[in-house]
């Protein structure tokens, strides 16, 4: 009798009420959440979408008050994630297939796991001040490389990670087939776990390539910048982040409008990057 | 009976292409070869790993060598210095270090909660067919560069502060006794508090998809049997789901202030690169990586560069500590969850 009397109690009613709040507030919160990814989307598309043209894609940028485009910074953003990617996917690959394949339970990989952690979530500016130490003070001038490099660091804990979460999840069924028929280790886990794990390991490396297109901290003092075309690895190069840095931040109107449209460029390749990224890896887990 | 078996073995080998010897008579050989590259590639993947290792050291190795002038000059007074000035070459950064921390409370304050009501919604409100594309959704705004929040903030989000919130801050907040110099002086839209909060939406993700992960990690029995004693949802959020995950979501938290405390382009655009320490949070400020982005390239004179370095051996110190607390509560939590 307690119960039935206690469904209309005061204490019952503050109780829904509290609850009521706290429903309200979730609502309330995720509402928060999404607007702000709408409303950072919508401002990008309204301020960078007039200034799209072809010409954005083939002009270099210009100085003050002229015309031009974005062609070289795109270009150096290209060719310096290229560079970064091809070299930090291998290292990357390569160590999280130790930790995965040789030594799951060894203390190298415990320790390497838990460092590579901290590399996952570590400053990038702090990166961009290690290769200026390393490369620029050493060789006495900025370039290309260096940036590339302080990209490729970066690139590398993602892939890591990555790679070692989806050699895990090979079954082990699968490598004990291999080891059956004879096959050593070293061509077990190139032939079979590498195959077993693609789908996976190729987001990973996705996802490693939608985190540095859009970094700039570690090239402002690597890659520096460049009002030209370059090609040339040892010289600064420009890329489109460093350059949206500089452009938004200056007096003139029509480096802003190029700014904007850049910022609209990264946005549009990172988002897709990570949705593809994203597909492939659902895909992979569905199997 | 030795070969039939066998055969196999070299053959598969063979055909993998790994060695390139068309037609290979002396199976001892081709098993010698094998073996060599199981070693070679073993050592190969651990040289990787312990590559990573050289990472890290080489960071605290190299900023550790760039300051050393820094550290000579100025000594542990750099740490509690205000003064910032490059002509008479006097620097310290306690400014910085004060932005840094004020802008993560303020982010930390407001993601925080907003981020488990999020993580809420997600787990036990949100009908199934939504939960994915939601939860992606909040995960893209971890996807967007952090440039791009920077030229939001400063075109969009500081004018419409300084035109209509600030204003507002300042008129009602600004005159409470006690926390109204928090909120006093002019709305300049730039400030600690617009950085604070733009960094808040940054971190929101982080927080999010951590605390969603944990709570969904709950075991069903424990959240219906407190829905079977009559608990409301809230109930079985705040004294069941939430002291269960406790050390998961004490671990993304951490995790969030780790990126809040390093984040570098978006603040640089909206914090006001000034060298000061104003009791207002409206006022301009600077942060650690703030200040490195915007005078590196600057710095000219050797002790400059050095001091500079110092501020990132310090920020780098600091995200270590609170990231390595994260992940040592995160790993807590996976062994429990293991067992």
């Amino acid at each position: 009798m307690a119960l039935v009397s206690g469904a209309k109690s005061p204490l019952y009613a503050q109780r829904r009420r509290r609850n009521g709040i706290a429903m309200a507030l979730a609502y309330a919160a995720t509402a928060f959440g999404l607007t702000w990814l709408v409303l950072i989307l919508a401002v990008l598309l309204w301020n960078g979408f007039s200034g799209l043209s072809l010409r954005v894609f083939t002009e270099m940028t210009p100085p003050p008050g002229a015309a031009g485009g974005l062609l070289n910074p795109i270009l150096g953003s290209i060719v310096m994630t290229g560079i970064a990617v091809i070299i930090g996917t291998p290292l990357g690959i390569l160590a999280g297939t130790y930790m995965a394949e040789y030594g799951r339970y060894d203390k190298l990989s415990a320790v390497v796991r838990f460092i590579n952690d901290i590399l996952l979530s570590a400053p990038s500016i702090v990166i961009g001040l290690f290769i200026y130490e390393i490369m620029v003070a050493q060789m006495g001038h900025f370039s290309a490389w260096a940036g590339a490099i302080a990209l490729a660091v970066i690139v590398v804990p993602v892939v890591v990670r990555t790679t070692e979460d989806m050699l895990i999840l090979v079954p082990d069924t699968l490598r004990e087939a291999a080891a059956s028929i004879g096959l050593p280790r070293a061509l077990m886990i190139q032939k079979v776990a590498y195959r077993a794990a693609r789908a996976g390991m190729i987001t990973g490396v996705l996802l490693a390539v939608a985190r540095i297109s859009g970094e700039t901290a570690p090239l402002l003092f690597t890659a520096l910048n460049n009002q030209f075309w370059s090609t040339n690895m040892n010289a600064p190069m420009a890329s489109l982040p460093v350059v949206i840095f500089q452009f938004a931040l200056s007096p003139y109107k029509d480096w802003q409008e190029l700014a904007w449209t850049g910022a609209l460029i990264i946005t549009l390749s990172v988002l897709t990057l990570s949705i593809v990224a994203r597909a492939l890896a659902s895909q992979s887990k569905s199997q | 009976m030795e070969s039939r078996g066998r055969q196999p073995v070299a053959d598969v080998a063979l055909q993998g292409g790994n060695i390139a010897v068309a037609e290979v008579a002396d199976r001892g050989k081709v098993l010698q070869k094998l073996r060599m590259t199981d070693i070679g590639f073993r050592w190969l993947t651990r040289g990787a790993a312990i590559a990573v290792l050289l990472i890290l050291g080489g960071i605290i190795v190299s900023l550790v060598w760039g300051s050393l002038e820094a550290i000579g000059k100025f000594g542990f007074g750099f740490l509690v210095t205000e003064s910032w000035n490059p002509v008479t070459e006097q620097f310290g950064a306690l400014s910085p270090i004060y932005g840094t921390i004020v802008t993560s409370i303020i982010a930390m304050v407001i993601a925080v909660p907003i981020g488990l009501f999020i993580a809420l919604f997600l787990t036990e409100l949100c009908p199934m067919f939504l939960r994915r594309p939601i939860g992606i959704a909040i995960e893209l705004l971890a996807g967007i560069p952090s440039i791009i929040y920077g030229i939001w903030g400063l075109f969009v989000f500081a004018p419409f502060l300084q035109q209509h919130v600030q204003p507002f801050l300042i008129n009602t907040l600004g005159n409470v006794p006690g926390i109204g110099g928090l909120f006093a002086g002019p709305p300049y839209g730039i400030g600690v508090l617009t950085a604070g909060l733009i960094l808040a939406i940054m971190v929101l993700p982080f927080i999010t998809s951590i605390s969603r992960d944990v709570f969904s990690a709950v075991p069903p029995v424990l959240k219906e049997a407190a829905y079977g004693l009559g608990c409301t949802t809230w109930e079985v959020s705040r004294y069941v789901v939430l002291p269960f995950t406790r050390v998961g979501v004490i671990g993304g938290v951490m995790l969030g202030l780790g990126r809040a405390l390093g984040e570098t382009m978006a603040v640089t655009f909206v914090i006001g690169n000034a060298h000061r320490i104003s009791a207002s949070i409206m006022a301009p400020g600077t942060t650690i990586s703030a200040t490195i982005a915007n005078e590196f390239t600057e710095a000219v004179e050797p002790i400059y560069t050095s001091s500079l370095i110092l501020l990132g051996l310090i920020l780098f110190a600091i995200t270590f500590i609170v990231l390595a607390c994260a992940r040592l509560l995160l790993m807590r939590l996976n062994a429990r969850v293991g067992a």
